[in-house]
């Protein structure tokens, strides 16, 4: 295939004369904050981001409202959702004693069970994961049963908590930290067993310690696989709550939305669902954040 | 008596019931400031022999006298610069030195002490400029020199070198191991490098030791390198003693243990 010459520029060279020698600078002008482009392409990297969801979610509503809407709908439209509870979406802090309490009140209930059995889970979670991810022996061991108990639904553990501790506090923390410890075990494991010989080979050289060399070499070498384990862990956790408080009751998000199906208010119902998605969500989104200032230089090289 | 002293070492790996040596009856002797290296085709266990030394390997039979005391586990008296640089890639080029130094000098200096340490070290092998950059923002040649440093902090008594250059393109190879022989000629230390390019062994060695090929390969020659130091890689190109000590090394390599290509 002929590929047609480009033009080039075909004017003689002409070495230049003495005069170019006695070349000017030239200052650069100096670069201005213009603010108002700032402003412009900041502008549309959001709305680049912020402009297809809003409008998938526009579409999602607009065909919710159409299916309900009509007489024999079980469901209530969006309208009728935001006109029911309204209450409930404009006052999330309002607090009337005992279960009478604002969404806001209900979420941290939440997510205070989930923090403790969340916090219990990681520590546990790394140090077992260690555990087995270091020594073969403890891995023969432990890992066919970790592989057989991390399949058992977090809420079959409820009635077995409850026998144990007698009290729905304890139960349901402890039905978040053995949701969350599975993940965060096997990932650590994986990560501690991935360590480079190379790394090793350094730590022996240097006759690091068994804390020298967990503090220096093990935990940031497998930084980043435990927190993959963190971040499943989380989400798990706030899946289980949900299911958990349903069955114990008390202030939380999940009685609350028991409470309301027996009250069959359905927009309340509605309601709590977007809050628990959001912040479900944010957790997650936590998680990440930690994960990626923590694990900034620990990426190979 | 010889500074260290590799005495009769065999080393066999078991897998299953299948046993192969690799290594046997090794035995070399090397005085203290003495430049050797070991070269050989590669499967020829030379890999296999400087781990031992390092003490990451243990030996089927036979061991390593180092200052005519045994050494069977790895320590900072016998500091290694690994193949692959091997620096920790969540610690800067300045605290993956001080790591070492922190471990090695613990007790022996202080903090400030410490830290001038690191630093004199990062600057005998020009890397103090980089000091606050992690192993992933420099250069290959970098991470290795910065290996390097780390290994000279810890005042080795025997200092090995896993073809340190062996990742490097020509040109950095070439920096390095002017590096090297600049550090070798004021610090007078020991070395043991492995290699397997016939130049950089002829260039920096005092004695070349010629591996045999494996499986069960041994020690086939061991050529001194009369040429005077400080040696200047120019000069040598056309010094008939650098020729003469080249040819030998090539011809034991592809003459007389040519290099069985198995695959």
């Amino acid at each position: 295939m002929n590929v047609p010459a480009a033009k080039v520029d075909a004017r003689p060279f002409v070495p230049p004369t003495g005069q170019a020698a006695a070349a000017k600078v030239l200052p650069l002008p100096a670069p201005r904050f213009d603010l108002r482009s700032r402003i412009t392409s900041g502008l549309v990297a959001v709305s680049v981001r912020a402009v297809p969801p809003v409008l998938v979610i526009a579409v999602l509503l607009a065909v919710w409202q159409l299916l309900c809407s009509n007489a024999g709908a079980t469901l209530p439209p969006p309208t009728k959702v935001v006109r029911d509870a309204w209450e409930l979406i404009s006052h999330p802090f309002f607090d009337n004693g005992g279960l009478d309490k604002g969404l806001f009140w209900h979420i941290t209930a939440s997510l205070q069970r989930v923090a403790v059995g969340y916090v219990l889970a990681s520590i546990v979670g790394v140090a077992l994961g260690t555990l087995v991810g270091q020594s073969i022996w403890a891995m023969r061991g432990l890992d066919p049963i970790f592989q057989v108990l991390r399949t058992v639904p977090p809420l079959a553990w409820l009635p077995l908590s409850l026998a144990a501790f007698r009290n729905g506090q304890p139960s349901a923390i402890f039905v978040i930290f053995i949701t969350a410890i599975w993940p965060i075990i096997i990932n650590t494991a994986v990560g501690v067993r991935n360590i480079p010989q190379d790394y090793r080979n350094v730590a022996a050289v240097l006759r690091l310690n068994h804390l020298e060399f967990f503090l220096k070499i093990m935990l940031p070498a497998a930084a980043p696989y435990i927190f993959t384990g963190l971040r499943i862990g989380i989400g798990l956790s706030w899946l289980a709550i949900v299911a958990a408080e349903m069955l114990i009751g008390g202030v939380g998000i999940g009685f609350f939305i028991w409470d309301a199906w027996n009250s069959s208010h359905i927009s309340e119902i509605i309601v709590a669902l977007v809050y628990v998605g959001l912040v479900g969500f944010l957790l997650d989104r936590i998680v990440a954040g930690v994960a990626s200032i923590v694990t900034r230089g620990t990426a190979a090289n | 008596m010889a500074y260290l002293k590799l005495d009769h070492i065999s080393k066999t790996f078991a897998r299953g019931s299948r046993t192969t040596a690799v290594l046997v009856d090794t035995t070399l002797a090397i005085e203290k400031g003495e430049f050797v290296s070991i070269i050989g085709h590669s499967g020829c266990g030379k890999t296999t022999l400087l781990n031992i030394v390092a003490g990451l390997l243990p030996t089927t039979t036979g061991g390593v006298l180092l200052e005519d005391r045994e050494v069977n586990e790895p320590g900072p008296d016998r500091a290694v610069v690994f193949q692959n640089h091997s620096l920790l890639p969540w610690l800067t080029v300045y605290e993956n030195v001080r790591l070492a130094v922190d471990k090695v000098f613990a007790s022996t200096k202080s903090r400030s002490e410490r830290h001038d340490w690191t630093l004199h070290n990062l600057d005998l092998v020009q890397m103090s400029h980089a000091k606050d950059k992690r192993p992933a923002e420099i250069s290959g040649g970098m991470k290795q020199r910065v290996g390097l440093a780390r290994a000279l902090s810890m005042e080795p008594k025997v200092l090995l070198l896993d073809e340190p250059f062996g990742a490097l393109d020509a040109l950095t190879r070439a920096h390095l191991q002017d590096s090297v022989m600049a550090i070798h000629q004021i610090l007078e230390n020991t070395v043991l490098m492995i290699t397997h390019d016939v130049d950089e062994a002829v260039l920096l060695s005092d004695r070349i030791v010629m591996m045999t090929n494996g499986p069960a390969a041994t020690i086939g020659e061991i050529l001194p390198v009369p040429l005077p130091r400080p040696r200047k890689r120019l000069e040598l190109a056309t010094s008939p003693t650098y020729l003469k000590c080249r040819q030998r090394v090539l011809e034991f390599l592809y003459e007389r243990h040519r290099f069985i290509d198995a695959a």
